[in-house]
């Protein structure tokens, strides 16, 4: 009994002494965590990273000729889709798969039972997309510039709109993979299930394609989602303005761009608000 | 944050009711859990174990009735109330691509006065194990790795649910030594299992859930009446015993069925009655009674027989 009173008294002390660790600190521990395993799994890296970069060397390799009614070739067409691409497999489609196994392997609820600052999960995802999306961006930039002759941005405006792009776009798609993990009921199933609706809009959104060769319906219907436009964006930061002859818009639409893309990262927040869960259906 | 007086039970738990859609699965539980002891909840699989403990985590919401965990309502999930709730969940945990000292120190992370991560390893027994990866660890290795995330922050309070399942007999009295570890330590432990020796071996006191309810509580050495529940002495009629006329019994104690080539006594004094029988034989010549059992039933028998009385009853009632 003596040694309940003491313990009791104790814990107070210690709990006025020392306040919780709050949102700053939590997010750091998650985010040391986070970086620690994707830079640690070969799956991710491979799967979510270096697939991109294989695909780039590969049709890189391929593609050859001008587009049509353009003096561009349509290799750095390709190039500024496949970055939007990069873009999108760290930020919807490895975030998507990540969470759906952190939720069926316990993680999430063993997180959940602990004093962490619910923010502090999403702000460590944030850090995760954040540094893998712009080492995506990066090695993909290197290897178009130095071994398939892409031009850099030639201007501090176009360098700005790499940015925004790239930011408007990897939070949507990310908001977006967190709404999504909620149709994956086990981490066995997760890739089988994030991945074909990503590689069908890579082929309807003027990735491995010219845009303005696709039929209508194909660019209406790519049109509702975020990676045509982030693949426009990207076409605005590397080809010569002259290509908007071919866009169907007949200009790059930086505007809608990125009106779009903020009413994906809206719509994927609410979703996510709405169905995010801490545990798997089967997880005890 | 108000510590909680020590007269205050850490769970008291009044009329809790959980249901899913039409299906109860719990039906009105009143628990208490005292300060400072080891309670087993004991029941079949589906019974309501883990949705009774999952709801006074704070992990699951409920249905009906009034629970009180540390003097908090445990569905308003506040922080400071987490901190003092060590959880080691059912399912053991896998932390992929991360060292056994990474996860330990991340988890310690998120609490204002966390054990330090080496002393914490120290008193799982995986202190020789700190720069593994996880994934190369044993079941029962993992198994600590989850207590030891449970009680990083050096909890007042700590739920284990079925901590032992899974685990071969060895790594299982090991777990027995962490429990009882934390125990002295004055933590207030509640444990769900369906292993009775574990239960009789930890516990002070027990709970029987079944069908969602909570059908008898109390110390485990007095479940089901278990101590006022005869014990029975027998041993084999040989030849010169089998001619005696039997011996007249004190009162409280009586004959009861055996086989033929057995003589079986019901009493509460079951040393006494050895006595008895053992100078009755004496008279006859025979100064060992042949095969003699003296024997009581174990919680194991009483639980079952628990179990099929409220069967029994449920079915009377539908």
């Amino acid at each position: 009994m003596n040694n309940q009173l003491e313990r009791a008294a104790s814990t107070a002390v210690t709990a006025a002494a020392k306040p919780m660790p709050g949102l700053w600190s939590a997010t750091a521990a998650r985010s040391k965590v986070e970086l620690l395993s994707f830079f640690r799994n070969r799956q991710s890296l491979v799967f979510t990273l270096l697939f991109p970069v294989l695909l780039l060397v590969v049709f890189g390799s391929i593609f050859t000729g001008k587009i049509e009614h353009t003096d561009v070739d349509f290799k750095q067409v390709f190039m500024a889709g496949i970055i939007a691409a990069g873009i999108m497999s760290v930020s919807f489609q490895g975030l998507a798969i990540n969470i759906a196994i952190e939720r069926d392997n316990g993680l999430l609820r063993r997180l959940a039972s602990t004093p962490m600052p619910k923010a502090a999960y999403f702000a460590g995802k944030v850090i995760r997309v954040g540094v893998t999306a712009l080492l995506e961006v990066a090695v993909l930039l290197a290897i178009a510039v130095l071994a398939f002759g892409l031009p850099l941005p030639s201007t501090p405006g176009r360098w700005l709109t790499l940015l925004w792009v790239g930011l408007l776009g990897a939070t949507s798609c990310s908001l977006l993979a967190v709404a999504y993990s909620w149709a994956i009921p086990n981490s066995a199933s997760a890739p089988a299930i994030v991945t074909p609706p990503f590689m069908l809009l890579q082929f309807i959104s003027g990735v491995f394609f010219p845009f303005n060769q696709l039929p209508a319906w194909m660019q209406s219907l790519a049109g509702f989602f975020p990676l045509k436009w982030m693949a426009q964006g990207l076409r605005s930061v590397f080809l010569p303005d002259s290509f908007t002859v071919v866009e169907p818009a007949g200009s790059w639409e930086h505007g809608r761009t990125a009106l779009v893309l903020i009413v994906w990262c809206l719509a994927g927040a609410l979703l996510s608000a709405y169905s995010f869960r801490w545990r798997g259906a089967k997880v005890k | 944050m108000t510590p909680v007086p020590d007269t205050e039970s850490p769970i008291v738990v009044r009329g809790l009711k959980k249901s899913y859609g039409p299906a109860e699965v719990l039906r009105g539980i009143d628990l208490e859990v005292f300060p400072g002891e080891v309670f087993a909840l004991l029941g079949p699989n589906g019974a309501g174990k883990t949705t009774t403990v999952e709801i006074c985590e704070g992990i699951r919401r409920r249905t009906g009735g009034e629970v009180r965990v540390l003097g908090r309502d445990p569905a308003e999930e506040a922080r400071d109330w987490r901190c003092r709730i060590g959880v080691v969940p059912q399912s053991t945990g896998a932390f992929t691509d991360l060292t056994v000292r990474e996860v330990v120190d991340h988890f310690a992370a998120f609490y204002p006065a966390p054990l330090r991560t080496a002393e914490v390893l120290d008193m799982v027994g995986l202190g020789g194990q700190s720069t593994k990866q996880t994934t190369a660890l044993s079941g029962g290795q993992q198994r600590r790795l989850d207590v030891a995330v449970g009680v990083v922050g050096d909890p007042d309070l700590i739920f284990l649910d079925e901590p032992t399942t899974g685990l071969d007999p060895v790594a299982r009295r090991e777990a027995w030594e962490l429990v009882r570890h934390f125990a002295a330590r004055g933590t207030t432990t509640v444990l769900t299992t369906h292993y009775l020796d574990e239960a009789e071996a930890l516990a002070g006191r027990a709970g029987v859930i079944a069908g969602g309810e909570l059908i008898e509580v109390g110390p485990v050495a007095e479940l089901g009446g278990r101590a006022h529940t005869p014990a029975s002495v027998s041993f084999a009629l040989s030849e010169p015993l089998r001619r005696l006329p039997l011996p007249e019994l004190p009162a409280g104690a009586r004959y009861g069925e055996a086989d033929v080539d057995r003589l079986l006594v019901h009493t509460a004094a079951p040393t006494e009655m050895v006595g008895l029988l053992a100078r009755w034989a004496e008279a006859a010549g025979v100064s060992e009674l042949p095969e003699l059992r003296v024997y009581r039933p174990t919680l194991e028998e009483i639980y079952l027989e628990m179990l099929a009385q409220h069967q029994a009853r449920t079915a009377v009632a539908a």
